[in-house]
């Protein structure tokens, strides 16, 4: 068996021709992450009890004949900012270094109920807050394609995990870009799905209008079954959605001929990059396959990241509000004061980018700002949604790229906030206005570095979105 | 300036922040440079629309779940992660001060 390279239906085959055992794969995946570990530092805490524990219950249903579930014996990484019951859940930050979650998110639940095996802990930026992982208190990732480079973020140990081979699978958030632009970076897909369509609960809140669970695997069908299986109303989310959750798999006819797909001039007219040309030729792919493919426009993309970084940080500040030092392990013990002990915990525990979004967040909340900058914000997300609504008049899939430049060195861009900000343009709208969004792999630059193009429908029209990235994939990418 | 080194202070305050003066100094040029950009939403004019407050509604939700009393995490559990439980409690320093 080659962890490396397997899929889904390669673990489903293997197992049923009892190539190797449920346990035997676990062992394998573990082994093979731990050693790569000291190359991408993209697990922070591995689970070999969980997950031999829980192979062993696919081994014995399987020797039963009975049905193991979709994900049964798939080797799995959970981004560190999604709750593990027993299993320490530090969300990348110095404050939650010892914390352990009494309880899993509904995502985990599900997950583990469909057979699949957690084999570690992901990497991430604190609080999932970054572009590039260098954000995380225990040290950036590598990118496995290209070791000197950042594998995107904030989801990059997630995306690292796949890439390199240890998980077959692996569950990402996405606040603004932070599933698809480190997919993009690394060479796999990643899926952020329509907002409600997975329950957030037991994803540490970063901001929760925009928060969401998604997948990141090594195809397309991978990433559908992980989701179809993770999807659906969880009473314990009040925003999650009741739509019914579709079979996506059966959906995948390969035969787009005749879909309408947008490709936003907003989203093109700076790439003027190897990126730009790999999208062209992606999008000549489409072409090639029978799209209907047009320009559109979408003219309140360049107020996207003002929009976004008002409303993303003033919910942050509100959320991370509750790391004062009472409920969540770490303390400073440098107070005398109630109110200096709040201060002080914060003052040690967060890292710099948590402290400039708490910053920026606390102030455009704050008295005499509210009406100049949230309000304005969420009347500015308003047109955003309303561009794509409009769009999806007459459009079925709008194609863009992922990010402006594929994987940056480490280092590169630490010392310009604003700049980091403003690489997140093509990601963010997705978020604001709710809707699915992925990446698929399209090709990789001449220096080797992977590029993903980005494909956006409806609410809830995932299936679109799949059957448009399975044909792509199938036809091998760009042309 | 957008910001003044006095309003960088007063919203740490706010925020429960403790910010060395490096920090104070960094982070207002970081939020002059930021809020600067994000003056750039006011090109908009957007008399008229509603605020988009929430992305789902609740015909798509159905918010209300139904009202079944579930026992409540443990006392133990709930307590496990405090950096100072007792006696059932989270304890914390002195609010009054004498």
């Amino acid at each position: 068996m080659n962890v490396a390279s397997l899929t889904i239906e390669g673990v489903r085959r293997g197992l049923h021709a009892r190539d190797f055992s449920a346990v035997e794969l676990a062992q394998a995946a573990l082994h093979f992450a731990q050693a790569e570990n000291s190359k991408t530092n993209a697990f922070l805490t591995f689970s070999e009890e969980r997950a031999i524990t829980a192979a062993k219950a696919v081994d014995e249903k399987l020797a039963r004949g009975e049905d193991a579930g979709l994900l049964a014996g798939v080797p799995l990484a959970i981004k560190d900012v999604i709750l593990t019951r027993g299993l320490t859940t530090t969300c990348g930050s110095r404050l939650l270094e010892h914390y352990i979650p009494p309880y899993d998110a509904t995502a985990v639940v599900r997950v583990e109920q469909a057979g699949g095996i957690i084999i570690g802990k992901t990497n991430c930026d604190e609080f999932a807050m970054g572009s590039s992982n260098e954000n995380s208190a225990y040290g950036p990732v590598r990118n496995p394609v290209a070791p000197g480079r950042v594998p995107g973020g904030s989801s990059g140990g997630s995306a690292a995990a796949v890439a390199q081979g240890a998980a077959v699978a692996a569950l990402g958030s996405d606040t603004g870009g932070s599933i698809r632009q480190p997919a993009s970076f690394c060479g796999v897909v990643g899926v952020t799905p329509t907002y409600g369509r997975v329950s957030r609960y037991g994803l540490a809140a970063f901001a929760s209008s925009l928060d969401h669970i998604g997948p990141l695997a090594r195809n397309v069908a991978d990433a559908a079954a992980v989701l179809r299986v993770i999807a659906g109303r969880d009473p314990a989310d009040s925003t999650s959605a009741n739509a019914p959750v579709p079979d996506y798999a059966a959906c995948f006819d390969r035969n787009v001929r005749g879909l309408k797909v947008g490709l936003p001039r907003e989203y093109i007219k700076d790439l003027t990059s190897e990126t730009g040309d790999l999208l062209a030729r992606g999008v000549a792919t489409l072409k090639t396959l029978g799209c209907d493919v047009r320009e559109i426009s979408l003219p309140a993309t360049d107020y996207a990241v003002a929009t976004y970084y008002i409303i993303a940080t003033a919910e942050a500040s509100s959320n991370l509000a509750r790391y004062d030092g009472v409920r969540y392990t770490f303390r400073s013990n440098q107070s005398r004061t109630l109110s200096e002990m709040y201060r002080n915990t914060r003052g040690e525990g967060f890292g710099v980018e948590c402290k400039r979004r708490i910053m920026l967040g606390t102030y455009v909340l704050s008295a005499g700002y509210y009406d100049a900058y949230y309000l304005k914000a969420q009347k500015v997300r308003a047109l955003i949604a309303r561009d794509f609504a409009q769009a999806f008049e007459t459009v079925d899939a709008i194609v863009t790229p992922v990010s402006p430049f594929p994987a940056f060195r480490l280092g590169e861009k630490v010392d310009d906030p604003l700049a980091m900000y403003l690489s997140d343009i093509y990601t963010i709208t997705g978020d604001l206005a709710g809707i699915p969004c992925m990446s698929v792999p399209c090709g990789t630059t001449t220096e080797g570095l992977p590029v993903g193009m980005q494909i956006l429908t409806r609410h809830f029209d995932e299936t679109t979105m799949f059957r448009l990235a399975d044909a792509f994939e199938t036809a091998g990418g760009p042309d | 300036m957008k910001i003044t080194e006095q309003e960088v202070r007063y919203v740490a305050a706010l925020a429960n922040l403790a910010l060395s003066d490096d920090e104070v100094k960094k982070f207002e040029a970081d939020l002059d440079q930021i809020l600067t950009h994000i003056d750039k939403l006011n090109e908009l004019d957007t008399s008229g629309v509603e605020p988009m407050a929430r992305v789902l509604y609740e015909a798509q939700t159905g918010t209300l779940r139904e009202d079944i009393p579930v026992p409540p995490l443990p006392e133990a559990e709930a307590l496990a992660n405090a950096p100072q439980p007792g006696a059932g409690y989270f304890k914390v320093p002195k609010v009054i001060e004498r």
